[in-house]
């Protein structure tokens, strides 16, 4: 009923140049990255499959080596995004459970004072304060580690407070009934709560996941081995100066590669992210 | 946050919230701490003689014509990203909206793009826009247009400023989405019958109504062209050519990571923390009351 015109063809036009928009670069780097790279460096390439699609992904996973690009191995990278990925969401869903748990079911001195240090950290996102981030990481000895690359990431209200939200509509009689039954706090928690908040720990899930593995300017400061680089970081440092004469064929298949986790998880849990994107900046 | 119902124990909730606490400690308040602390202090290139300087760092970093003009980017960059990431993301949210058949279809293949990182995103349209071998920035060249991103700093900027709206679409389109698919939909009927015309009916009645979502998106865009964008400058044009990409967030990181100036990368973080605490602050005092319908 919000209509702008009465054409029954004009949306779809506009929606369908949308996706095209949206699209477009996908499958120019997925073109790219199945020809060879004196094709693509003569500016030659047809917007058409190339023969050697097999081929760039094997090198591109394997090796992450070509003519004029020193790389680390894809599936190195991919293993290290996996794993940030993973620790960062793991370690903020646990973290902010536990502390909305204490905050919403506990009476204890300082309670207002610790939601609010809590609630704070909203409001500065890691961006902001890398530099001195990075020198405490140093003066701890984490350069170089997972617990460094992850660690400093867990600290976020956004779980915290989205928790909180939910716990604060659990009905006073289900705690009591709980007590009856003779079950403590840890018990409620884990038989009761805990399953109560799946919905919203999937939703959390998806969106802390993307932000994990798209990690950037972090796994950049963080990591110095190669052995470390996780993949988002890992194809830019391919690029290098950007010439024309690179593999461009083994970086557009590692730019798939990069895209591939995020997108699918957006795509298969479709419903759980978009509840995740909304509750996220309630 | 009252609860009738509530655990009474003396050491449980401390235990309970020490993770949380100890991360936001040491990774948050330490370090926005050390932040504040170097910025009134100024060191010696060598790290050998530290000095108590006041605000001084603060008067270098404001009057630096170099600061200056990241500013004057950030300005211009913020902006044009969040105008470039919100109009089509309203046009294409208001299509949708109207589509009875395939509507969730287009939801999807719109809403991806949120997943790709910005630095991925960049990569995938500098093999695009690149001057000798990508497929527009080639056809740029053809029609007679000396395309080249690298040396002019003007193409350079459009570029980021494209790149960065380009991956923020997807996140606009669902608020917008979310919004209209929430409107009541008895007024619109009613203006309808009235013979307001569907442009006058999206002006006077539908985007009135969005304004707390227009509102909300607003601020999240300038926030996420301020820093979020990091990865797209970094891989497309690492500040340059010269000095013409280089943003507020950038300079912060070549100052602090690569020119090694503490106490003025210092200085610059706690601006772009004051930056921030002052957009969320307008943004929870004003987003009910401001706008309204």
């Amino acid at each position: 009923m919000t209509s702008i015109g009465q054409n029954r063809w004009l949306p779809h036009v506009v929606l369908i140049l949308g996706v095209i928009v949206f699209l477009f670069p996908i499958y120019v780097a997925f073109i790219g990255s199945s020809h060879d790279a004196p094709t693509i460096a003569r500016g030659e390439m047809p917007l058409t499959l190339g023969p050697h699609l097999i081929e760039n992904y094997t090198q591109a996973l394997e090796s992450g080596e070509g003519a004029r690009v020193r790389g680390t191995p894809a599936l190195t990278m991919m293993r290290n995004s996996l794993i940030m990925a993973l620790v960062i969401v793991v370690g903020k869903i646990s973290i902010s459970l536990l502390s909305a748990f204490a905050v919403v079911f506990f009476e204890f001195p300082g309670r207002m004072f610790f939601f609010w240090m809590i609630f704070i950290t909203l409001m500065l996102p890691v961006e902001v304060r890398i530099i001195p981030t990075y020198a405490v990481v140093a003066d701890l000895g984490m350069i170089n580690t997972f617990a460094g690359l992850t660690i400093p990431l867990i600290a976020s209200a956004t779980a915290t407070l989205l928790f909180r939200q939910f716990f604060l509509t659990i009905p006073d009689e289900l705690v009591d009934a709980s007590q009856i039954d003779g079950a403590g706090p840890m018990r409620f928690f884990w038989s009761i709560l805990l399953p109560l908040s799946r919905t919203n720990i999937a939703a959390l899930f998806v969106i802390m996941f993307i932000y994990g593995w798209n990690q950037y300017l972090w796994p950049l400061l963080i990591t110095t081995s190669r052995g470390m680089e996780t993949i988002v970081m890992g194809i830019v440092k391919m690029i290098g100066t950007g010439d024309a004469q690179t593999d461009w064929q083994l970086i557009m298949a590692v730019a798939m590669l990069a895209l591939l986790p995020p997108v699918m998880v957006v795509f298969l849990m479709q419903r759980w992210f978009v509840k995740g994107l909304v509750d996220a900046e309630k | 946050m009252k609860r009738r119902t509530i655990y009474r124990h003396k050491l449980l909730p401390y235990l309970l919230l020490a993770p949380q606490l100890a991360v936001t400690l040491v990774f948050f308040f330490w370090p926005a701490g050390q932040a504040i602390y170097q910025s009134v202090l100024i060191q010696d290139p060598f790290g050998l003689r530290t000095q108590f300087v006041w605000l001084e760092n603060f008067q270098i970093v404001l009057t630096n014509p170099v600061y200056l003009e990241s500013v004057r980017v950030t300005i211009i960059f913020s902006t044009a990203v969040t105008l470039l990431a919100m109009a089509p993301a309203l046009l294409l949210a208001v299509m949708a909206d109207q589509v009875v058949r395939g509507a969730s279809g287009y939801r999807t293949l719109i809403v991806w793009p949120y997943a790709i990182a910005p630095a991925v995103a960049a990569v995938l349209w500098l093999f695009i826009f690149h001057p000798s071998i990508g497929q527009i920035g080639q056809g740029l060249r053809t029609l007679g247009i000396p395309w080249d991103y690298r040396i002019n700093g003007d193409q350079a900027l459009l570029l980021v400023i494209f790149v960065s709206a380009w991956k923020q679409v997807s996140y606009n389109f669902l608020f917008f989405l979310a919004g209209l698919q929430s409107m009541p939909k008895t007024i619109l009927e009613a203006a309808s019958i009235d013979g307001a015309s569907p442009r006058r009916r999206f002006w006077m009645i539908v985007f009135p109504l969005l304004s707390p979502t227009t509102f909300f998106l607003l601020v999240v865009n300038i926030i996420y062209a301020f820093f979020d964008t990091f990865g797209v400058i970094h891989a497309l044009t690492q500040g340059g050519p010269g000095r013409s990409t280089t943003t507020m967030m950038y300079r912060v990181y070549r100052d602090g990571v690569i020119n090694l100036d503490l106490g003025g990368s210092s200085a610059q973080s706690v601006i772009l923390m004051t930056a921030v605490i002052i957009l969320t602050v307008v943004q929870f005092k004003y987003i009910e009351r401001r706008v309204h319908y």
